[in-house]
């Protein structure tokens, strides 16, 4: 068991940018991507086919990914995902969103303010 | 357990695991490879890390988590899927049946040009649609049914014994139409015209059926066929009727007449072509769409009921008499024909095995009370009759009375005895698709006999 999940709507929230993230390094499959958001959140972003695989699908109506089955070889074969221009364009748009989310709250949380800084609260919430 | 066969049992898991994600349509065959392969990825992971490999498979489809949860994701993404969608050709079911849906839509465009050409043909001779009635009346099923039966006896490859049969059937219709020299206006011909098609829709059963015409399974098949095909032709004339209106129009407005093309060439050619493209859609949709005739059978059982028990209390209380015209005995015969018809399509949907409900006690009010009726008019209409004599029209109206009022009749008996428990559901059934044969024969006697029966009037 994990002491700590993120909320459901904080992942489908994050899942767009993170998926685009990922394939801007290079073609994948569901399976490798799954794994690497796992890896990436040291296991703590815990995703189901049923969100992956959907969201790809939708990326791809959208223009944001391509698709082909490929067999590499010693390898079966796969549906491969790929970013496009498109894809690319978003995903600056997205990181852009985050990082102003991002900056925000570690302006709150580690705020230069006269309030002085409020780390105390999350980590106690963690342990 | 050797290595090797703990890989065959893993194989034959992943087909068990593909079947069973298969049977749902949110998830099409590629979506299922590309979970296969996630969930393939997932074991090889897991036995990297010393599982045996059926233990595996089985912590990796649980870790894939329900496939109700999976399926309603992907519902969300492709919601079109939901709506059953008829895939023309090249459909997703496999490449041989995709050759075979080919080859259907082939043969049925075919089939559909050939009772388009076959309608033109006798305006090489100078007759004209529309204009000569005396021809084009009694023969326009022959123009469009054979097609029918030709794609369907192609589908199910029935024996060579059984085609010579369907083209003797055809050709004797074809003598009955032509061969008496009546008169546009005699009532002979009204009557052929009327009879002609469904003496040939019959014959169209007997390619449906093939072989099997004997048994009653195919036959309410037949049956089923035609309800679906009727609802199914009345919706493709709908979008022909609009097609001509803007033809029509839209030519107008540029100062062309179309006239002449709609009524002698898009309308014959269509009216005949829809019949087998009606035909082939039924035959090609089966597995797509819910039968809509048992639909409607359900919905208005309840509605006829309620009129005609209204009426008979009418009837009952006014003490009016019902005024009985030729008019008023062809009305009350359509009257039984809905009847039969509601009749019909409920019992081509019901499950023969489910014990007796509310419906079946509806229908038999509706049977009952339809029957009261036609009681009613047929004891105002005996006496006139001999009044006025026998004339083709009367006669006809009246045999055609006296076989729905038997069928109904008997129906209502079985009924009866059904809702009380007294026998099975089958026998009602049975019923019905053995009494085809009987609007079979009198079809055809109306159409052979009654012309020289009746002087040619």
């Amino acid at each position: 068991m994990r002491a700590l999940k993120v909320a459901k709507d904080l992942v489908a929230a994050s899942a767009t940018p993170m998926v685009l993230g990922i394939l801007a390094d290079g073609q994948s499959y569901g399976y490798a991507i799954l794994r690497r958001i796992s890896e990436l959140s040291g296991g703590e972003l815990d995703w189901t086919e049923g969100l992956l695989y959907p969201l790809l699908h939708r990326l791809e109506r959208l223009g944001y990914v391509e698709s082909s089955w490929q067999s590499v070889t010693g390898e079966r074969r796969r549906k491969y995902y790929r970013i496009t221009d498109n894809g690319r364009a978003e995903l600056a748009e997205q990181r852009r969103q985050w990082d102003t989310v991002v900056d925000a709250l570690k302006e709150i949380w580690f705020g230069r303010g006269d309030r002085g800084p409020l780390t105390a609260i999350p980590l106690e919430h963690r342990a | 357990m050797t290595a090797q066969e703990g890989q065959d049992e893993l194989e034959a898991q992943f087909t068990h695991w593909r079947h069973y994600v298969q049977r749902r349509r949110e998830l099409h065959p590629p979506d299922t490879d590309e979970l296969e392969d996630h969930l393939r990825g997932s074991v090889d992971e897991l036995v990297a890390a010393g599982l045996s490999a059926d233990e595996a498979f089985l912590v990796a489809v649980k870790r894939m988590g329900s496939l109700d949860e999976l399926s309603r994701e992907f519902a969300r993404e492709h919601s079109e899927r939901l709506w059953k969608q008829l895939v023309l050709a090249g459909g997703t079911s496999g490449p041989v049946a995709d050759t075979r849906t080919r080859q259907e839509l082939l043969v049925m465009v075919i089939c559909a040009a050939g009772a388009a050409v076959s309608i033109k043909v006798p305006g090489l001779f100078g007759l004209r649609f529309g204009e000569d009635g005396a021809f084009y009346g009694p023969n326009l099923s022959l123009f469009a049914l054979p097609w029918l039966a030709a794609f369907l006896a192609w589908r199910r490859q029935i024996p060579r014994r059984l085609i010579e049969t369907l083209a003797a059937l055809f050709a004797l219709g074809a003598v009955a139409a032509n061969a008496y020299s009546l008169a546009d206006t005699s009532q002979s011909v009204v009557l052929t015209s009327l009879h002609l098609p469904i003496a040939l829709w019959l014959v169209v059963g007997l390619a449906y059926v093939g072989d099997d015409w004997r048994a009653s399974r195919p036959r309410m098949d037949f049956i089923r066929f035609s309800g679906e095909w009727f609802v199914y032709f009345v919706l493709i004339a709908l979008g022909g009727g609009v097609l001509m209106a803007f033809t029509y129009g839209t030519f107008e407005a540029i100062g062309i007449e179309a006239e002449e093309f709609i009524t002698q060439w898009l309308l014959p050619c269509g009216v005949v072509a829809a019949v087998v493209v009606a035909g082939w859609l039924v035959e090609a949709k089966q597995s797509v769409v819910e039968n809509i005739a048992p639909v409607l059978a359900r919905l208005f059982t309840p509605l006829f009921t309620a009129i005609l028990l209204i009426l008979l209390i009418a009837i009952a209380s006014t003490g009016a008499g019902i005024d009985v015209e030729r008019e008023a005995l062809i009305l009350f015969n359509l009257l039984l024909v809905v009847v039969l018809g509601l009749l019909l399509y409920s019992i081509s949907a019901r499950d023969p095995l489910a014990p007796p409900g509310l419906f079946d006690k509806l229908q038999l009010a509706l049977v009952v009370s339809a029957l009261a009726i036609d009681v009613l008019v047929l004891v105002e209409i005996t006496g006139r009759i001999s009044d006025y004599g026998t004339t083709p029209n009367k006669a006809a109206a009246l045999g055609e009375n006296a076989i729905l009022l038997v069928n109904l009749a008997w129906s209502a008996w079985l009924l009866l005895r059904f809702v009380r428990r007294h026998t099975s559901f089958m026998a009602l059934e049975r019923w019905q698709t053995d009494y085809l044969s009987v609007y079979a024969a009198w079809a055809w006697i109306v159409v052979l006999v009654f012309p020289p029966l009746f002087g040619y009037a």
